[in-house]
């Protein structure tokens, strides 16, 4: 069953640890669609967030062969349900004199910002679930988008509710 | 004393020479070379307390240490230099991770200072080796040294085995450090499951009871974990039927009426059929390689599946497993025993609701055994059968890999573990008889043999120069049809016998070439021959290459073909 799943890696912070996660990957012929790494407040540790869609049994496969290799410390598969997706997204959209209020409007919208402007064009910053910034898009498509990059996905567990 | 000594400052040579012994070693397989000169030079100093074994190649040193490590249980150590040195180790290195083999291979890297210049032999020797070894490392600093050594061993040789690369630049190797060998690891992200989980070993006694027809189906690592005894134990205790994979063999006795041999693709025709018709497949330390199992969705077909492994990424990777027990064999073993020992009224009703399994699996042992038939030319299963009389299943046997080694593992009937050395998961062609060296040099007194092909013997024959300097007394028994026997048998089988490229057309004369080294050749044409040449090699305390001229067109059979259930077996 194709679907998508974020993982989140507990790594040692040392130098080759992305490599031979990527590795694992790689070796499976499994795709990573996004990949967000940064250091931790532990010491020498950082976490990464893989977003990749797959074979849930082979999934699996991967997630056992994660767990050996020896920088790895934990992993753990993050679901839609359990845990807060996040993404940021920059787009670099046309703005003229007839357009720029709706900009400004789809940003409220969407809880963004206008983080540069030139005569025009404006740049938007947005985070949000990755559908949400799919939806942006679709909005701005229409009125040209110049640029646009994507953070991958980050994502924390939610705070298990006391029953 | 200096102050010096006081403050125990050594170059990262000494550093390395003083873990290595730390950790017990004594003896490396290496190959000197430009980055590793400080170390082959402090090596100098520790001619007495470390033996370096001088290969001709570095393929050699990495199979070498394997079949040291295979036949003694211990790590095997490997000592080359950067570029070429590690990049030739690197067959070695893939063969040992595959089959679960301690090895820690130390390969001299450039410079700190160079590394990434394109430098006189450079090699990303880390990223090179990094989907074939358990770990790796790059020291970077000399004081991270002797931690990593300590790490290395301690992977290497816990949880599943296998082999662990150290790549240490050049200037490391004479730059100064105080040496202080750390006592113990911290490794957040590694520490292996070793006692199984008791609720599932409880499941598992109590579905082994429960079951008609149960069947041991058990692999490597019976071995690596030392668990001969407790297989043993467990499978009279209920009179359970065992088959092994090739890497399992020597883990039980084969001459034991419970063993009813190989299975998979040249198994025999009763472990195949058992298999096929157990309602219970316990897998020990094995991982369903597709060579067992043939037809995967077909593979125990009528069974549940418990499996017992260290390794829990083998648990559940090609088949369903209903009883998954993560640990150590020998001490999954060891608990299972100890519930099972309990239950006396079970075990008898269960070992008398049996026997008609077992006289089932009996009746196809008897309806199809392994045999060949003899005429006036050699057969090479009649060469190895003949091996396994004269050395009276004693010896360590190495090998190499294609029909050869199938007919090994079919008619040497191993007694013991760590008697047999085969490349089963890389399938290594020039494996074996750098690992005979290995294994003759971790058992002196102990009869080594390398049972090789015409075509896998010169993969690696240069040495025969090591053998011959060192006076190994290496029994190679060359089975030589003048073919890659194994190719040509798929060839005629799945090809209209379009022998492409499979025929050596051009070998060398071996008994010559033996002489040229300095070792002995003999050679055996006749069936009548076969029996004195081995008897003389076994006399010669020197090593030996004998060169069987065997049946050109002999196949190993049974064969199951590639995709097919493995009952679908064509047979003799």
């Amino acid at each position: 069953m194709e679907k998508t799943h974020i993982l989140s890696i507990h790594v040692e912070n040392e130098s080759g640890v992305l490599t031979r996660v990527a590795g694992l990957f790689s070796a499976r012929g499994f795709n990573i669609d996004s990949i967000c790494v940064a250091k931790t407040l532990e010491k020498n540790e950082s976490k990464m967030i893989i977003a990749t869609s797959g074979d849930t049994q082979i999934l699996e496969q991967i997630t056992k062969q994660l767990n050996r290799l020896v920088n790895v410390i934990k992993v753990q598969e993050l679901t839609d349900e359990d845990s807060v997706v996040r993404q940021t997204v920059l787009i670099k959209v046309n703005a003229d004199e007839t357009t720029k209020s709706d900009i400004f409007r789809i940003k409220d919208i969407f809880g963004g910002r206008i983080i540069d402007v030139s005569r025009n064009s404006y740049t938007l910053e947005a985070t949000g679930s990755e559908r949400k910034i799919e939806s942006l898009i679709d909005i701005l498509r229409p009125l040209g988008i110049k640029d646009i990059v994507k953070t991958g996905i980050i994502a924390l567990q939610r705070t298990r509710k006391s029953s | 004393m200096n102050n010096n000594s006081k403050k125990n400052l050594m170059t990262g040579s000494k550093i390395i020479l003083e873990s290595l012994i730390r950790e017990g070693v004594d003896t490396i397989f290496g190959y000197p070379g430009g980055a590793v000169l400080n170390i082959y030079d402090e090596l100098f100093n520790y001619k007495d307390k470390i033996k370096h074994i001088l290969v001709r190649h570095e393929q050699g040193a990495a199979h070498a240490a394997d079949g040291y490590a295979r036949a003694s249980g211990k790590v095997g150590v490997v000592l080359v230099t950067s570029g070429p040195g590690a990049t030739n180790t690197i067959t070695g290195i893939a063969t040992a991770n595959m089959d679960s083999i301690p090895m820690v291979i130390l390969t001299g890297q450039v410079s700190t200072n160079l590394i990434g210049n394109d430098a006189f032999q450079e090699a990303d020797t880390v990223g090179i080796t990094r989907p074939c070894t358990k770990h790796n490392y790059l020291v970077k600093d000399i004081k991270d040294l002797a931690k990593t050594i300590k790490e290395a061993f301690y992977i290497a040789s816990t949880g599943r085995p296998g082999p662990v690369l150290i790549d240490i630049p050049k200037d490391i190797t004479s730059s100064v450090c105080e040496f202080d060998y750390p006592e113990t690891v911290e490794l957040r992200g590694y520490s292996p499951t070793y006692f199984g989980h008791h609720v599932q070993i409880s499941k598992l006694a109590a579905e082994i009871l429960k079951a008609k027809k149960p069947l041991l189906y058990v692999g490597g690592g019976v071995i690596n974990s030392n668990a001969a005894n407790e297989l043993k134990e467990l499978a009279e205790l209920l009179d359970l039927p065992v088959t092994s994979t090739l890497m399992g063999l020597g883990g039980f006795p084969s001459s034991h009426p419970l063993f009813f041999g190989m299975l998979g693709m040249h198994g025999t025709y009763a472990a195949n059929m058992a298999t096929s018709n157990a309602d219970f497949i316990v897998a020990i330390g094995a991982r369903f390689d597709d060579r067992v199992t043939g037809k995967v969705e077909e593979f125990g077909k009528n069974a549940k599946f418990a499996h017992i492994d260290i390794d829990p990424s083998s648990i559940g990777k090609n088949v369903k497993i209903e009883i998954p027990v993560v640990g150590d064999v020998k001490s999954v073993l060891s608990s299972l025993l100890e519930i099972l020992n309990n239950k006396t009224e079970e075990i008898s009703s269960a070992k008398y609701e049996r026997l008609d399994w077992l006289e089932e699996i009996n009746a196809w042992k008897y309806e199809h055994p392994l045999l060949y038939r003899m005429n006036d030319i050699i057969k090479p299963q009649y060469v190895i059968e003949k091996i396994y009389e004269l050395t009276e299943g004693d010896a360590i046997i190495a090998t190499e890999v294609g029909q050869s080694q199938m007919w090994t593992a079919q008619f040497y009937k191993f007694k013991n573990p760590r008697t047999l050395l085969t490349s089963g998961g890389l399938g290594t062609m020039g494996y074996g008889f750098p690992a005979a060296i290995g294994a003759q040099i971790a058992c002196p007194d102990k009869t080594v043999f390398d049972i090789a092909g015409d075509g896998s013997i010169q993969m690696n024959i240069q040495e025969l120069a090591t053998a011959v300097q060192y006076n190994l007394p290496v029994k190679i028994a060359i089975i030589n049809n003048n073919f890659l026997g194994m190719i040509r048998q798929w060839q005629e089988l799945f090809y209209h016998k379009r022998y492409s490229f499979s025929e050596m057309n051009v070998n060398p004369d071996f008994v010559k070439l033996a002489e040229a080294y300095g070792a002995v050749g003999l050679r055996a044409k006749t069936p009548e021959e076969v029996v004195p040449v081995i008897e003389k090699a076994l006399s010669i305390k020197r090593p030996v290459m004998m060169d069987f001229v065997v049946d050109k067109e002999e196949g190993v059979y049974p064969m199951v073909p590639t995709g097919a259930p493995i009952t679908g077996m064509l047979l003799v």
